[in-house]
């Protein structure tokens, strides 16, 4: 209990070693920056041995320890926190992703749908998560008493794969899946209905147009085009999305890495922000690479370009 | 999409009684009759009236204990009182000021910054702008949550102003590359050449040329980052980041959450603060459209 | 086939009002015809041209009849124009380089388009090849992508694409505009060539090159300002031209073996007039070296010879 307590206090410098771990995720994050790597490590040489044994530990896959859940490796934390993130985020993301970009494709249609979509979607995308996460507990959770509303499974229930336990886990997860999804929604609905309307005033939708070709194929051909930007955009909104479900997180007491971030935050368990944040960044920039690479399948100009064609 | 009337003679078509309209009363024109810019800065102007006057008609502060506690909207406490008694009604006024310097500061910083940054690169291209956009993924990079954090650490009072300071220096690229992507379009149209071609100073060609085109594009960059350091700050209210010394709509939902309004059904303590935001931001996206709308004759119905 | 048309009007809506792009345009082409149709830029050409397939906003019908092998022609109704669109009438546009899909490839978009049409893929693969091999393209092209082609590659293949339903008359709006001279050579061959072999029946050349004309067209129409000017046989056009404005025209082409020094290069004083609020009458009248006093009536296109007709009541004086 005293060490909990003395080290927190035994850190007037360790902010500056936070900065420092930044910097050295820096580095890792951008593989180009090995110039900023080489600066920041010339920089700070008292430090230097801190630093140096952080990344000592990191190698050997040693976050260091928890000062919140003392003595728990930060490790060991937060890869039961990681799995709950994955099972929250990946389908909202997805989903929200296909059918917002469905929805704005669709918006573009006509001049009423256009009309009546188009504010919602803004307002949708206006909304902050958490807001909207606290009013869907409310109605939902309180009022009407359907879902839960906190936890990602009932305390009394024990983890284990038997359906009662996934339908639960299903139960609790329903609301912050839902704002995540909404918010998202809007985002994506939007951005679609300006790119569906860009593509159709191209010189390619009125060739077709001008054979004779159905609306149908039109509009095919115009949101193939269309997805395009919006995958690009997926990859730079994911930090945002990450914002945004550590806030959802938080509302629902959904023990994801959000969560667990949080209350590092408030009792000032550095090792356990630290490592929280190595996560995340690593998640986004697995996402980014993915994102690329199907971006590169999915578009032909950036495939013949990179052949040299 | 395409409807043509389903007609074999027309009927000739009313001409719209303006006579040959100066380039100004041209925009101002479709400024004036475009639904979606009307409905957005009404809304926003709304609120902003609401921020402004507000705190004169209450004679409460925001954190003083001046009532009954868990009290539902009255007469008396109009958007009803906190779990310590507090007046929500202040409260809501003042975050909303909070929340509008927020924008404007915050907003403004981020565009300012995200402009110089990227017109610059945009413009000048070659090295200048290899190595700003190395810093502009740099920062984009960085999780704006742990500076902050260490900030946090640092000051143990923070304020609004503090926290506008640092979104805006934060939210920068998002504009900086918007308008880089701008200026690099622009720059290579043929007035521009031509200007070049006659001498004119880059400088000068900067603010004389290509300047007054991007004006309806900074302005909606402007009001994207006012509406985005609103909702960020909103964000980072929440988690407690916030300001240590003022009442923000962020951090007022977080207060609720942190005291049980939701099992309580304190229902006027959460709900305003984040219908606030959407409002407000909602409106801000909506009245950006209208302008697009405006600047962009493409885009309008006619 | 035969083409009919008569006073075709269609206009651009702007704030200011209607802008009379296309005011009253009336003529025949006959079966197996290349008609040339030249104008400066902004005299309605291109209206013209599209009026006939494809209008959209802000280009507005007005009022005329179109007729197409004696069948009524609605180009004021989108959909039901469709069924004659690609078939019985086709277009290569002036963005022709920047028609196709740039995300799909060549083929696959062909196959889907003619699919789309209720035409078997399949059964048109065989003849779409022989085209291909007409215009010196080879089969791959199909599995490429648009931006693997050249330019004039893509003029090629739209050119193919747009004439393999064998439409009976194809509007080809300033294909030869962004080519180079040889190549321009080649494309307007290939449309003599097309016409020879009845993959087309009739076509109408949008361009302001007459020189391409020359070479390829049976006879030309010169617009001005949103109305016809002349219509006859390139020869007479070019050699003998009526029209005030045709033989400023003509006479101003740069003609080989002449120098500068022996005779200069001749412009047409003036400008066209805006079509928000045209002037009243015949609207060459500003510019026109002989015009008089019946010019402030509009003249109308009367034909003055066999197969001449002519909008100027100067050479209508000469005639009567």
């Amino acid at each position: 209990m005293t060490i909990d307590w003395l080290i927190p206090r035994f850190m007037p410098g360790n902010p500056v070693q936070v900065l420092l771990a930044r910097a050295g995720l820096h580095a890792e994050a951008a593989k180009e920056m090995y110039s900023y790597y080489t600066r920041a490590f010339g920089l700070d040489l008292p430090i230097w041995k801190q630093y140096l044994n952080f990344w000592n530990a990191l190698f050997h896959g040693d976050l260091g320890t928890s000062i919140l859940l003392f003595p728990q490796p930060v490790i060991k934390i937060i890869m039961r926190a990681v799995p709950y993130d994955v099972f929250l985020l990946l389908p909202s993301i997805l989903l929200s992703f296909y059918a917002g970009n469905k929805f704005g494709a669709f918006a573009a249609r006509t001049k009423r749908l256009d009309n009546t979509i188009l504010p919602l979607g803004y307002i949708l995308t206006a909304t902050p998560y958490m807001w909207l996460a606290i009013l869907l507990t409310w109605a939902l959770g309180i009022i009407f008493r359907i879902f839960p509303i906190a936890y990602a499974f009932s305390p009394s229930l024990e983890i284990s794969f038997s359906w009662l336990f996934i339908g639960d886990l299903l139960w609790h997860w329903f609301l912050p899946f839902t704002s995540l999804f909404m918010v998202m929604f809007g985002g994506w609905a939007i951005g679609m209905r300006n790119m569906i309307i860009y593509e159709l005033e191209a010189d390619y939708s009125h060739y077709l147009e001008a054979l004779g070709a159905p609306r149908k194929l039109v509009r095919r051909y115009a949101f193939r085009n269309a997805i395009l930007p919006q995958i690009t955009g997926l990859a730079l909104q994911l930090g945002v999305i990450v914002a945004g479900a550590l806030v959802t997180e938080v509302v629902f007491s959904y023990p994801g890495i959000g969560y667990l971030l949080l209350q590092a935050i408030q009792n000032q368990d550095f090792f356990l922000i630290q490592g929280c944040f190595l996560f995340i960044i690593i998640g986004v920039l697995l996402a980014n690479f993915v994102i690329d690479i199907i971006y590169i399948i999915v578009d032909p100009r950036t495939r013949i370009g990179m052949v040299g064609g | 999409m395409i409807e043509q009337k389903n007609i074999k003679k027309s009927e000739k078509m009313d001409e719209i009684p303006i006579p040959k309209p100066k380039k100004i009363n041209e925009f101002l024109y479709f400024a004036l009759s475009n639904n979606r810019l009307k409905v957005g800065l009404t809304v926003v102007l709304l609120f902003l009236i609401l921020a402004l006057i507000g705190p004169l008609l209450t004679h409460y502060k925001w954190d003083a204990y001046v009532g009954p506690v868990y009290h539902p909207p009255s007469s008396e406490y109009w958007f009803g009182t906190t779990t310590f008694g507090q007046d929500v009604f202040t409260q809501f006024v003042l975050g909303l000021r909070a929340s509008f310097l927020v924008g404007v500061v915050g907003g403004g910083i981020g565009t300012l910054i995200g402009v110089i940054i990227g017109f610059t690169a945009g413009y000048r291209g070659g090295i200048i702008d290899e190595f700003l956009n190395i810093i502009t993924n740099v920062v984009i990079v960085i999780p704006t949550l742990a500076i902050l954090i260490i900030i946090a650490t640092y000051l143990k009072v923070r304020g609004i102003m503090t926290e506008s300071i640092f979104i805006g220096f934060t939210a920068w690229p998002w504009a900086a590359r918007a308008i880089r992507a701008q200026t690099f379009s622009l720059r290579s149209r043929d007035f521009v050449d031509m200007a070049r071609m006659s001498g004119m100073k880059p400088l000068k060609i900067m603010f004389t040329e290509i300047a007054p085109n991007m004006m309806s594009y900074l302005l909606m960059t402007l009001i994207l980052q006012f509406g985005g350091a609103i909702l960020i700050a909103a964000t980072l209210d929440f988690i407690g980041l916030g300001p240590t010394n003022a009442i923000s709509l962020g951090l007022m939902m977080n207060l609720a959450v942190l005291w049980g309004a939701l099992q309580l059904g304190m229902w006027w303590w959460f709900v305003p603060p984040g219908f606030a935001i959407m409002a407000i931001v909602g409106a801000l996206y909506v009245m950006n459209v209208g302008l697009d709308e405006v600047f962009n004759p493409k885009l309008r119905k006619l | 086939m035969s083409l009919k048309v008569e006073n075709l009007k269609a206009y651009y809506q702007t704030l200011y009002g209607d802008v009379k792009a296309l005011d009253g345009a009336t003529f025949t082409i006959k079966d197996g015809e290349i008609m040339g149709l030249a104008g400066e830029s902004g005299c309605g050409k291109t209206t013209l041209g599209h009026s006939l397939i494809y209008l959209t906003p802000p280009m507005r019908f007005v009022e005329g009849s179109v007729e197409l092998d004696d069948e009524e022609l609605p180009v004021w109704d989108m959909k039901k124009m469709n069924t004659f669109r690609f078939k019985k009438i086709s277009i290569i546009p002036q963005y022709a380089m920047n028609a196709m899909n740039p995300t799909r490839k060549i083929g696959k978009m062909t196959s889907e388009l003619l699919e789309s049409r209720r035409i078997s893929f399949k059964t048109t693969l065989p003849e779409l090849k022989r085209r291909l091999d007409l215009v010196e393209l080879t089969h791959d092209v199909l599995n490429m992508y648009p931006i693997e082609l050249s330019g004039g590659m893509k003029q090629r293949m739209v050119m193919v694409i747009s004439t393999l339903l064998n439409p009976s008359l194809l509007i080809a709006d300033e294909i030869t505009s962004a080519l180079d001279v040889s190549t321009q050579k080649a494309v307007a061959e290939m449309l003599i060539e097309f016409r020879d072999r009845k993959f087309v029946k009739s076509m109408i050349v949008i361009t302001h090159d007459i020189s391409i004309l020359y070479q390829t067209a049976d006879s030309i129409m010169i617009m001005y300002a949103g109305k016809l000017a002349e219509k006859a046989s390139t020869g007479i056009i070019i050699h003998s031209p009526r029209h005030p404005y045709t033989k400023l025209l003509i006479s101003s082409l740069p003609k080989i073996g002449v120098r500068y020094s022996e005779k200069k290069l001749s412009g047409i004083p003036g400008n066209t007039p805006l079509l928000l609020n045209p002037p009243t009458g015949c609207r060459f009248r500003d510019r026109c070296p002989v015009a008089f006093g019946k010019c402030v009536e509009e003249p109308p296109f009367i034909e003055i010879e066999k197969d001449h007709f002519v909008a100027c009541w100067k050479e209508f004086g000469k005639n009567a």
